[in-house]
């Protein structure tokens, strides 16, 4: 069938500069760019282009620009040039529309309105550069008191301490698994994560037998509706398990990873055969009831000997916090909360774009729910989807997370362009591919240290913001609302977050 | 009719010998307590254990994983609480009574026999081993059971199953004998199949099994699979008053997966 839809990008070539190399058909997996040679020229067919820039970027020349088609509908506020198009894919193929990446449609980023304290003049500034500040945090269940005694000057602690992760800044790896993403991606991740004193998580694509011994150490192993790759071992080897119940790029669903993408590797990691669709439920169907999530809890802390933090991620949707209370009173002792920016490999768009609410809401509802059933103490927040830098995380932190976790940043950091065609398997930049010659782009040594360098970054801007609210140590931070202001909100938005309007 | 098997009147059937087994007695232990037992027994050398006086205590064989990969020999006396041998790495244990939800969640490796019946989600995500379930069992049997290269789980129930039996499965062998002899009325069978097999003694309609599942008589090769399982079935449950050849006389329906990506046509791209 003819396809109606308009090419999404218009690609243009600067004939002059452009010296037939023909680096950009060879960098492009979609199949954009031919080589005539005829007249020893390239052409380029638009309708196949993804947007990804990666002809652009690695064009010596510096000869293509690829940019948003000038074509246009008649415009129509109703219908847009999206809705349109999206209506025409659909009538053409009568599929369900698949996307990759976090939601792309402008729902109001909190972010950025709220802005920070600062000190001046009385209680001081500190010096981030002069002197030590804290961004240490620990993940985990935190008793309701401490029994301490001291007896010739041997201190005793004698409550009984839950494990905790010992994360040396805020900031960690969002589940992404290994079939989602390539092999390269995700070791680059372990390897970032290791020397940067933070965590990664396999995502529920299992953890590789020979990645176990060197990177389980800042793993974060997850156990989600497929229980793909699921041994004693697995879940021994990392630092917490996470039963994965919602993401929040499509809260309510379960995801399909198409047979095209289950290698041989990848079906040795998540242990099921080479080609099979790895099909994960809608809801894991031992989990009905907070009953029975709690009996998956305790079962994962018996395989793991009581020794590892339990998380539970759920996606941000209404009334989540007091679902989120039923699961610290199951045992988690983290909850992951993932909003709707999360992203993703692969979600239906109608489900993307459409279902939960803003990640810097649910943290403050869930914070000040827990805090008010007396419970904050239990369970660490981690909180997901939509942080993009490291004021992010202040603020996120002062809204009430412990820590974040960053996917999509993380992906940038590596090259990613969010084309959102990660679901198609032909990632130009190696990240969302398991096609060998494409996943063979990203240098494990180069893209390891891009994720490194960005963590290191973040810190130091934390700890010079942190310094300037005459703060040294993000414990202090946490919850401490008082150090936020919202700017151009409604009422009900200041409430729910939990702060004043900026001047009051 | 099948023929009804029940165990001889004061009779129980017990552990076969006691020789050198170390032994609980669960009888006051909370479940955190009765698998601290069980790991302390593992860890200092004890290769046989009987547990008795087991109520409802959960996650039995969970908390013993170890890297030299350690095996054990349970014996449980009593009933066994949820999530029975979950996540189980090779050990082997054998339930003297009934099991309650989740037996065999997400297993690994090894073997379970419960000489009773078992409750709901049994074998839920079973990657290897065997499970042997005299009686009967409830809803969500053998979901999302799966198989890779040498592992394949294989679940036998003597009894009948309920509803969606086989959902999601993946891989795996499933062999229902109904015993009981009642009509097999489960439905949703095999939902979302995309491998492995299922074989159910008697006949099933196609409206008890989901759109993802062919319907059709064993083989010749599929009884050759049944002669094996139905063997070793017998040999854990000798109370069973039936042989090999009665319970392999009466036609055997096998379910298998029309494909092995069934939503492979959902999406638009």
């Amino acid at each position: 069938m003819r396809s109606f839809v308009f090419p999404e990008f218009s690609i243009i070539r600067d004939e002059e500069r452009c010296g037939s190399c023909r680096g950009c058909e060879r960098q492009c997996a979609f199949g954009v760019h031919t080589y005539d040679p005829v007249t020893d020229r390239l052409t380029s067919d638009e309708q196949k282009c993804a947007g990804c820039q990666r002809c652009a970027i690695f064009c010596p020349e510096k000869a293509i620009v690829v940019r948003p088609s000038p074509s246009f509908y008649r415009p129509n506020a109703s219908w847009s040039r999206e809705k349109i198009e999206d209506l025409k894919r659909q009538a053409e193929t009568g599929g369900v529309l698949l996307t990759g990446c976090g939601s792309d449609k402008p729902f109001r980023i909190y972010w950025d309105h709220i802005v920070l304290n600062a000190s001046q003049v009385t209680n001081p500034s500190i010096d981030p550069l002069r002197e030590p500040m804290e961004l240490r945090t620990f993940l985990g269940r935190k008793p309701d008191m401490l029994d301490i005694r001291a007896e010739d000057g041997d201190v005793e602690i004698r409550t009984e301490i839950s494990p905790n992760l010992t994360v040396e800044t805020p900031i960690l790896f969002s589940a992404m698994s290994y079939g989602a993403i390539s092999y390269n991606a995700f070791r680059s991740l372990a390897t970032a994560a290791c020397r940067s004193g933070t965590y990664f998580n396999t995502g529920e694509g299992g953890l590789p037998r020979e990645m176990r011994d060197e990177f389980g150490r800042c793993a974060i192993v997850q156990v989600a509706s497929g229980r793909f790759g699921i041994d004693a071992e697995y879940l021994n080897c990392a630092q917490a398990v996470e039963i994965k119940v919602g993401q929040g790029a499509k809260p309510g669903i379960g995801g399909h990873l198409p047979g095209e993408k289950v290698s041989l590797a990848v079906a040795e990691t998540r242990m099921i055969p080479q080609g099979t669709d790895a099909i994960s439920p809608a809801p894991h169907h031992d989990i009905y009831s907070i009953e029975d999530l709690s009996t998956l809890i305790t079962a994962l802390k018996e395989v793991t000997n009581y020794e590892k933090p339990i998380s539970v991620k759920i996606a941000a949707v209404h009334n989540f916090a007091a679902i989120a209370s039923g699961i610290v009173r199951a045992g988690a002792d983290i909850i992951a909360i993932d909003g709707l920016r999360g992203g993703t490999g692969a979600a239906p768009k109608a489900i993307r774009d459409n279902v939960g609410i803003p990640t810097e809401l649910a943290i403050s509802s869930l914070d000040r729910r827990l805090r008010e059933e007396g419970i904050r103490n239990q369970c660490s927040i981690i909180a997901a989807g939509g942080i993009r830098c490291s004021s992010d995380v202040v603020k996120a932190i002062a809204l009430g997370a412990d820590a974040v976790y960053i996917g999509s940043a993380a992906l940038i950091a590596m090259g990613c362009t969010l084309c959102q065609k990660c679901y198609t398997g032909k990632c130009n930049w190696g990240i969302c591919t398991q096609d060998p010659r494409l996943s063979g782009r990203l240098n494990v040594e180069i893209a390891s240290t891009r994720l490194s360098n960005l963590i290191s970054a973040w810190s130091h801007e934390i700890r010079e913001m942190l310094g300037g609210m005459g703060i040294n140590a993000l414990e202090s931070l946490r919850g401490n609302r008082d150090h936020l202001r919202g700017v151009g909100l409604y009422e009900w938005e200041l409430d729910v977050l939990g702060i004043k309007g900026a001047g009051e | 009719m099948a023929k009804a098997f029940v165990l001889e009147p004061g009779v129980r059937a017990g552990p076969s010998g006691g020789m050198g087994a170390a032994v609980i007695d669960a009888a006051s232990l909370e479940t955190r307590e009765l698998n601290d037992r069980l790991r302390e027994l593992m860890l200092s050398g004890a290769r046989r254990v009987q547990i008795s006086n087991v109520c409802g205590q959960r996650y039995i064989g969970t908390r013993l994983y170890t890297p030299e990969r350690l095996k054990m020999e349970i014996e449980v006396l009593g009933t066994a609480g949820n999530d029975l041998a979950a996540f189980l790495s090779g050990h082997k244990i054998t339930v003297h009574g009934n099991a309650q939800d989740g037996v065999g969640n997400t297993m690994d490796s090894g073997e379970v026999i419960v000489r009773g019946r078992a409750g709901d989600v049994l074998g839920f995500s079973m990657r290897g081993g065997e499970i042997y379930i005299r009686d009967g069992c409830g809803y969500r049997a053998a979901l999302h059971m799966k198989e890779y290269q040498e592992k394949r789980p294989v679940l036998v129930v003597g009894g009948g199953c309920q509803d969606f039996l086989g959902e999601y499965m993946a891989g795996g062998v499933v062999i229902v004998l109904d015993l009981e002899g009642e009509i097999h009325d489960a439905s949703f069978i095999g939902t979302g199949m995309h491998g492995g097999v299922i074989y159910l003694r008697g006949i099933v309609e196609g409206s008890q099994v989901g759109d993802q599942v062919d319907i059709s008589p064993a083989e010749e090769a599929d009884m050759e699979v049944l002669e094996v399982y139905v063997s070793r079935f017998l040999e854990r449950f000798p109370e069973v008053e039936m042989t090999k050849e009665e319970i392999l006389a009466s036609p055997f329906t096998r379910l298998t997966p029309r494909s092995k990506r069934p939503y492979g046509g959902l999406y638009a791209y």
